[in-house]
């Protein structure tokens, strides 16, 4: 039986458009539309494909969040996986949310652990590298592909992008995996699975003790763009008029 | 045989309902995850062909299964006979989020679900459901329903088709038309008269001697899902098929009942889509140095429009909590039913006009909307006939003789 830890972020919908709170310290969450990181929705649709190709799997979904996050690890087991743990902490600072997971995974020997390359909100990428440090386990990062031949020789054969060509690598279990498009295709939960997943466990963990290292002081906005002036091709000359008029060239 | 579909992209936009009351906020998690998930895979799987299939008059019959995997067929129905066992307004929320892509397919559905699944569920033998419920559920068999006659569809009670006891069977006979799915269904549901002049409903299955099921042509209107006739010639049909449940009228009006609350909610879903359309179109398209939603007159359409489909939101959503406890009667659906698809039709023909030219082509959804519409309006009982049903109700007399 291979046991699978799927981390999933809870993140804004990627058509959101973004607006902060007053200080700018934080995303304006008001009719907003939270889904689950598209990278590490790859990495439960890799362990539901374990369960296809005929392996045995246990695949548990974990978030760090308030109860917020329950829809989307309620999806999570419609889409797949067995049961559902949420720690319940706000998640702010990747060290926090490493440490948390680590504390989770203590003793329950996952053999594989999946998240996303990065969340689409924060794109740290920093949460699986220090989880696999706080595991002392393997690390792949932005993986495209993953699979176990043989179960009973706990190696996994991971491959990820590399400049100009593909890497192809092979990790000893445990290991933390995070997922890269390609290493699975997304799948649209069905009506059976969503009404499966009223009877799956979801548990609730309380968080461990352990320090924010690092505090949001604010976020702004890109710059506005300048307005722009448009040339047609064949006034080139007065395209070089205008930038030497404005001392630029 | 289907050509390879165009994919339009105008079609597969990324799509927020509109919901001016907070609507949302009357459904559950479960119900919105039933609406994002069914949301997603229309916009992979429908959408972007939809155009190309209504406008070459094909049907997506290779999407039966995956509609069937996906759930689309039965959803209120048990789990133990294979459906999801959801309640009525997630049933409502699908068939809303099928028809914003198309009534058609709606349509394909919701006979499937409500008219071919739910008789054999409600009046069939429990042999019958589980022969036959898990494989309707999964779309490994396709149905259809067979109550309208060539000379009797407001008037089903007048039907002329009928059964003969032939000791180990019946023979039947007779012709039914307008009936969504035939030329490709594998079974279909038949109301008839018995030996005693009683409706009865019976299941007809293809490959029977005597049966066919030829196709209606030339629609101008639904044409991404097939419309026929059954035509009976001396069926010799097992007893066993015979749904002892149920003697009577009743019962083919009891499955309508169930597909009209759903077309309440479908013909809505198809309103919300052109209104959206038509909000878009508007603040893009510039006349007079101005997006031509800063016109007057263009507010007044939007603002309707979206009234129109507030009242609708609230009117089907508390349709749908009487459906749950059992409440909700014939009446209170076809008031629903006439008011929601109605208004349907005005959203689509303002929608229309405020697209001005554009309106009327295939890069935009809104007259395959009112085409499609026409049908709505009228079958499942007429726009009429509904308006009849309640002042029936209302009045206690009967204006129908």
């Amino acid at each position: 039986m291979l046991k699978i830890l799927v981390c999933i972020s809870h993140v804004p919908d990627t058509t959101t458009k973004i607006q902060f709170e007053g200080d700018g310290s934080k995303l304006n969450k008001t009719g907003v539309t939270f889904i689950i990181n598209p990278y590490c929705e790859y990495g439960l649709s890799r362990a539901i494909g374990f369960q296809e190709e005929g392996k045995k799997v246990a695949i548990t979904a974990l978030c760090v969040g308030g109860p917020e996050v329950e829809p989307t690890l309620r999806r999570a087991l419609a889409i797949g996986a067995d049961d559902a743990v949420r720690i319940n902490a706000d998640a702010t600072d990747a060290g926090f949310v490493a440490k948390q997971i680590a504390n989770y995974c203590n003793g329950k020997e996952f053999d594989v652990i999946f998240t996303g390359k990065e969340s689409i909100d924060f794109n740290g990428s920093l949460v699986p590298g220090m989880l696999a440090e706080y595991l002392e386990s393997s690390f792949v990062s932005y993986a495209t592909h993953m699979d176990i031949a043989d179960p009973e020789s706990m190696t996994a054969q991971v491959k990820r992008e590399v400049d100009g060509g593909e890497e192809v690598m092979e990790v000893p279990l445990p290991a933390v995996i995070s997922c890269q498009k390609g290493i699975a295709e997304w799948r649209i939960p069905n009506m059976r699975g969503i009404m499966g997943a009223r009877k799956k466990p979801l548990s609730v963990v309380s968080p461990n003790e352990s320090l924010e290292l690092v505090a949001t002081v604010q976020f702004s906005y890109p710059p506005a763009k300048g307005n722009c002036q448009y040339f047609q091709p064949e006034d080139v000359s007065k395209l070089v008029d205008s930038l030497t008029n404005k001392g630029l060239v | 045989m289907l050509v390879e579909p165009q994919k339009s992209a105008k079609v597969a936009h990324a799509y927020e309902a509109p919901d001016y009351y907070q609507l949302d906020g009357l459904l559950t998690e479960e119900h919105l995850l039933i609406r994002s998930s069914v949301r997603s895979w229309l916009n992979e799987h429908i959408a972007p062909y939809i155009n190309d299939w209504a406008q070459n008059n094909q049907c997506p019959t290779h999407l039966v299964k995956e509609m069937g995997e996906l759930g689309l067929f039965g959803p209120s129905l048990p789990e133990e006979y294979g459906c999801p066992g959801f309640d009525e307004i997630a049933y409502g929320v699908i068939m809303q989020e099928i028809e914003r892509v198309d009534s058609g397919i709606r349509s394909m559905c919701s006979v499937q679900g409500s008219l071919v699944m739910y008789p054999i569920y409600k009046y069939g033998s429990e042999e019958q459901k589980r022969r036959f419920l898990p494989l309707l559920a999964k779309g490994e068999l396709m149905g259809c329903f067979g109550l309208t006659e060539p000379d009797h569809g407001s008037n089903p009670g007048g039907m002329t088709t009928h059964f003969s006891d032939e000791g180990d069977h019946y023979l039947l006979n007779g012709a039914k038309t307008w009936i969504s799915n035939s030329p490709f269904a594998d079974i279909a549901v038949v109301w008839a008269k018995n030996p005693d002049g009683k409706i009865q409903g019976i299941i007809v299955e293809r490959g029977m001697p005597g049966f066919s099921t030829p196709e209606i042509h030339n629609k101008w209107s639904l044409r991404a899902s097939t419309t026929g006739e059954l035509v009976f010639e001396d069926v010799k049909v097992p007893k066993e098929n015979l749904l002892p449940g149920v003697t009577g009228l009743r019962g083919p009006l009891g499955c309508l009942d169930k597909a009209r609350y759903g077309i309440a909610w479908g013909a809505m879903g198809a309103a919300m889509d052109c209104y959206s359309t038509a909000l878009r179109y508007a603040s893009e398209r510039m006349q007079f140095d101005k997006p031509i939603a800063g016109f007057q007159l263009q507010q007044k359409k939007l603002a309707e429009m979206l009234t129109e489909i507030t009242k609708m939101q609230i009117f089907t959503w508390r349709l749908g909590t009487l459906m749950n406890e059992g409440k909700a009667t014939t009446a209170q659906i076809s008031m629903a039913k006439r008011n929601n698809v109605d208004s349907a039709i005005h959203i689509a023909r303002e929608a229309r006009q405020i697209l001005g030219g554009m309106g009327i082509t295939g890069d935009y959804p809104i007259m395959r909307h009112m085409m499609n519409l026409e049908s709505v309006i009228t079958y499942e009982g007429t726009h009429d006939i509904h308006l009849l049903i309640t002042g029936m109700d209302i009045t206690g007399i009967s204006a129908f003789r």
